[in-house]
């Protein structure tokens, strides 16, 4: 029955590799990330034809006047990010302090002292693709919190990037260990920096969180105002309070 | 496309009943970890990568890494 069931699913597997490979566009033509780009630019998924774009027929909306006031969504290319850090940045505070409560639990719950040993040396392929891997994981990691406002991405994910870093280094060395208290102290500042920017937004602009910086051009690295500093500091404490709910996995207890 | 999806979610469906119905944990373990990765597709079918992307990187991978764990931790428990 086992074999049955292992058979079906991989003929599934083999039928949609091949169906996929029909639907993508020949090897070099298919310009993917200028077509993200102008898509999430254009702020239009479906209408622009990247073409039309590139040959100057439809403009990029540089700003959007709404009753004589500028837009939230006008710095940030990626309206998701602009609904959660812009529209709704009280609630990612909410959801970060979410996070902080479960990471500060399973820190109580799971109280060990050394580190948890596998028990069998990592092989070679591990060790060696760690080295190679970790590197581009963790640059991986930054781009996807550093670009959030303009491609899909953002804090969580990116944070939890980093984490899933940190872990493959807890895989492949049975020596390494999280330094704590370093973790901690990432986690703790950048936490209070979000309530800093958010009462420098109150300081200047009458609102808790309120953006207090250009928006910029849509587009470029920094713009869309407070978005780009906000992510990155999600993105740190998310990645330092993930990595360190990995080490207290690890740890047992003595 | 729309059979790509019809695909995907019947995919999803049999990893769903698979890690409910199999015997050993760590085949469960597996199941939902491709569930994840198949929910990954139709989101980015969807044209919802911001979802597609939070997705891959927790449900596909920080949750598996910590299940395994868990189930390692677990079996060492009982070999003691």
């Amino acid at each position: 029955m086992r074999r049955v069931f292992a058979a079906l699913i991989s003929m599934l597997l083999v039928y949609m590799m091949v169906s996929f490979l029909a639907v993508l566009e020949p090897y070099g033509k298919a310009d993917l990330s200028r077509r993200v780009s102008v898509h999430y630019l254009a702020k239009d998924v479906n209408e622009v034809e990247p073409v039309e774009w590139i040959k100057g027929k439809i403009q990029i909306p540089s700003e959007r006047k709404i009753y004589g006031e500028s837009n939230l969504e006008d710095g940030s290319a990626n309206v998701v990010t602009s609904i959660v850090v812009n529209y709704r940045s009280f609630d990612t505070l909410g959801e970060v302090t979410v996070l902080l409560a479960a990471a500060i639990g399973i820190g109580l719950v799971l109280r060990g002292t050394k580190r948890m040993k596998y028990g069998r040396n990592p092989n070679f392929i591990l060790r060696v693709s760690t080295g190679i891997l970790l590197p581009l994981m963790l640059m991986f990691g930054a781009y996807v919190f550093v670009h959030g406002h303009l491609s899909p991405g953002g804090g969580f994910p990116g944070g939890t990037i980093l984490a899933a870093a940190v872990l493959l280094l807890y895989l492949s060395n049975e020596e390494f260990s999280l330094k704590e208290k370093a973790a901690k102290f990432l986690e703790g500042s950048m936490g209070s920096l979000y309530v800093i920017v958010g009462l420098a937004g109150l300081l200047t602009g009458g609102a808790f969180l309120y953006n207090f910086l250009s928006n910029g051009r849509v587009g470029d690295l920094f713009s869309a105002g407070v978005v780009p500093i906000v992510y990155i500091v999600i993105g740190l404490k998310v990645g330092s309070e993930l990595s360190g709910v990995i080490s207290e996995i690890h740890r047992e207890g003595e | 496309m729309n059979l790509l999806i019809l695909l995907a979610g019947g995919m999803m469906l049999i990893a769903a009943f698979f890690a409910v119905e199999a015997k050993k944990l760590l085949d469960s373990v597996i199941a939902l970890s491709s569930l994840s990765l198949l929910s990954v597709f139709l989101f980015i079918i969807m044209r919802a990568p911001d979802v597609a992307i939070t997705e891959a990187s927790v449900g596909a991978g920080l949750t598996t890494a910590v299940l395994l764990i868990t189930l390692f931790k677990m079996r060492g428990d009982d070999e003691e």
